[in-house]
């Protein structure tokens, strides 16, 4: 698989992340080597291997169904940029 | 099980300018699972609470947060599948569905792409009696919902409430089995009232704890048999997805819009593309939602953060074990056991607490058609005068039992009985001393009833040269009698009465 500066264009614009123009080469580049190195795992035969999901063997922790958490809106609009009547606010997003 | 025979309906055919056209239609629908607290983390689902305060940091997307899986969620959803007789697998997992906006902190939805929770089972689709539709479902899965955007506080801001934000849905994906608008509107019901008798979801569409996204399309006659018989989708048209329906009535109006739409499209040489689109009720049309177009990218993959679920057969078999009756189960019993029709059965079971009323009732007043029948249009229908529900009703089984019982046994007339429900109803008592008290009883003394019947006669000369050349004239004198009794003879014994005085 080969990563185009149109693709890589694409998935900083996904991930909203501004890549200048000029660095868009340098960032295909960059998703080829990660690529390329992971693509090595494919020269391993894993015929009737069953996929490993944790190096222990753990079961899904579980909670039970009670409210532990939550009021204290003020400490979760507190990094907020902009924060009016208790809700986030954010430039309009039209649909 | 009892199961009542059905045959399927007739698809929908709209015609167009130049042919007929038949709609497919598959429905997603995300019901919100009825739990006290988020499906990862402890901040509550409350419906209503101040913006904001039904948050924890896990929600808000902190950096570092961890989800932790809500069980009583996992188990809501198995309990759904199995009342859906769906294949439930021991083993899923999560996925992340990434897309950025700004009521989605995370940046992605965990939700259950490639290993669902639950399979393949399927929904009877009541239409009218002996009609019904068996729709698939594929599949269902449990995900986070996102937080709410209010766009309409002011003109240049967005703001945003995390409340909602990763309280746990059961998206339900049917086959697209279903022909036509009714059809859909009847599917959202039957899966409402299933979840409704499972208590998996309350069902609240205007709450929004139960939205459905419809994938509509038409193709001409023959072309989805063809396709019921391959399960190859390239003799079906190209579909489009109308987003976010909460609603029976919009969602009937939008699959109409939506298949005319189609077919002008169609007709008039273009070409449908495979789109979502957003349906105005203001307008009574659906429009593409652009944006969502480079959205749909959602690079799905596993959830790092968790493990895969794994749950244990003997806990999907004690949960089976715990489920009730469902609607179809009640309903073809109340038909075989208390000699019902499909439609009264239909009517009582719509709700639990229906049946359950219904139910006591019979328990104690026997005759399950007299006690359906007064349930229906004597108690729903005056419930519904004052839009009450049945837990408002003033009447108890008990005493309405009781007003069946005097019926039963000829104590009252009909018409008495009607007057007496009044009564119960506006101002509560026990029927029987009711009847006692303000001698209501029925006159079957026939005596008494010969006694009147002789004095209208008497009275009535005319009437009576009249009533011997006429027969049918006779029912004049059975009224003037009930009216002279005030309604409390035995109709049957005034019948024979003035037949014989009048020689007929």
């Amino acid at each position: 698989m080969s990563i185009d500066i149109e693709t890589a264009a694409r998935v900083a614009k996904l991930a909203r992340i501004r890549v200048d123009e000029d660095d868009l080469p340098q960032l295909a580049h960059a998703f080829n080597d990660i690529l390329g190195f992971i693509e090595q795992l494919n020269e391993v035969d894993v015929e009737g291997v069953e996929p490993m999901v944790s190096v222990t063997p753990m079961r899904l922790k579980r909670r039970a169904d009670g409210v532990t958490d939550g009021n204290m809106a003020d400490r979760i609009l507190s990094n907020a940029p902009d924060a009016r009547e208790g809700f986030f606010a954010v430039p309009k997003v039209v649909e | 099980m009892l199961d009542l025979s059905y045959e399927p309906p007739k698809p929908k055919v709209i015609a167009g300018a130049k042919h007929d056209w038949e709609l497919v239609i598959g429905m997603e629908v995300h019901a919100q699972v009825a739990s006290q607290a988020k499906l990862f983390s402890g901040a509550s689902t409350r419906f209503g609470a101040e913006p904001n305060s039904n948050v924890s940091f896990v929600d808000a997307a902190m950096p570092g947060m961890l989800p932790v899986i809500n069980e009583f969620c996992i188990e809501q959803a198995v309990r759904t599948g199995l009342g859906l007789k769906a294949q439930i697998n021991l083993v899923s997992a999560f996925d992340r569905k990434n897309y950025f906006y700004p009521d989605l902190p995370q940046g992605y939805q965990i939700s259950q792409l490639y290993h669902p929770l639950v399979g393949e089972g399927e929904i009877l689709v009541d239409m009218e009696p002996g009609i019904a539709r068996l729709v698939r479902i594929e599949r269902i899965h449990v995900e986070q919902d996102a937080g709410k955007s209010i766009h309409d506080m002011d003109p240049a801001m967005s703001f945003v409430d995390l409340n909602r934000t990763g309280v746990a849905l059961m998206e339900i994906v049917s086959r697209p089995d279903i022909r036509g608008p009714e059809e859909a509107a009847a599917y959202v019901t039957k899966l409402r009232q299933i979840l409704r008798y499972l208590c998996t979801c309350d069902g609240n569409m205007q709450n929004g704890n139960l939205r459905a996204d419809v994938n509509v399309s038409v193709c001409r006659p023959g072309q989805y048999e063809k396709y019921q018989e391959t399960q190859d989708f390239s003799h079906l048209g190209t579909r489009c997805e109308i987003k976010n329906m909460n609603s029976m009535r919009f969602i009937q109006a939008a699959i109409d819009y939506e298949a005319r739409r189609q077919i002008a499209l169609l007709e008039g040489g273009g070409s449908v593309v495979q789109e979502t689109r957003l349906y105005d009720p203001d307008k009574g049309e659906t429009r593409s939602m652009r944006s969502k177009e480079e959205a749909h990218d959602y690079r799905y993959f596993p959830c790092p953060d968790l493990l895969p679920l794994e749950i244990e057969q003997g806990w999907v078999d004690d949960i089976a074990a715990s489920l009730p009756e469902l609607p179809d189960e009640k309903k073809a019993r109340f038909v075989t056991e208390f000699g019902l029709s499909e439609y009264d059965a239909n009517v009582l079971t719509a709700e639990t607490v229906n049946a359950a009323y219904f139910e006591s009732v019979v328990r104690e007043a026997g005759d399950g058609k007299l006690a359906a029948n007064w349930v229906i249009n004597e108690l729903f229908g005056r419930l519904k005068k004052e839009d009450h529900g049945i837990d408002e009703s003033p009447v108890t089984p008990a005493q309405l039992a009781g007003i069946i019982r005097l019926i039963k046994s000829d104590a009252i007339s009909g018409k008495i009985a009607k007057d007496l429900f009044e009564i119960v109803y506006t101002e509560g008592g026990d029927p029987e001393v009711i009847v006692e008290e303000r001698g209501m009883k029925q006159v079957t003394d026939t005596g008494a009833i010969e006694t009147a019947v002789d004095e209208i006669i008497a009275a009535n000369p005319a009437q009576v040269e009249k009533a011997k050349q006429n027969p049918k004239l006779a029912g004049w004198f059975v009224g003037q009698v009930m009216k002279a009794t005030g309604g409390k003879a035995n109709p049957k014994a005034v019948n024979q009465i003035v037949s014989a005085k009048l020689g007929l």
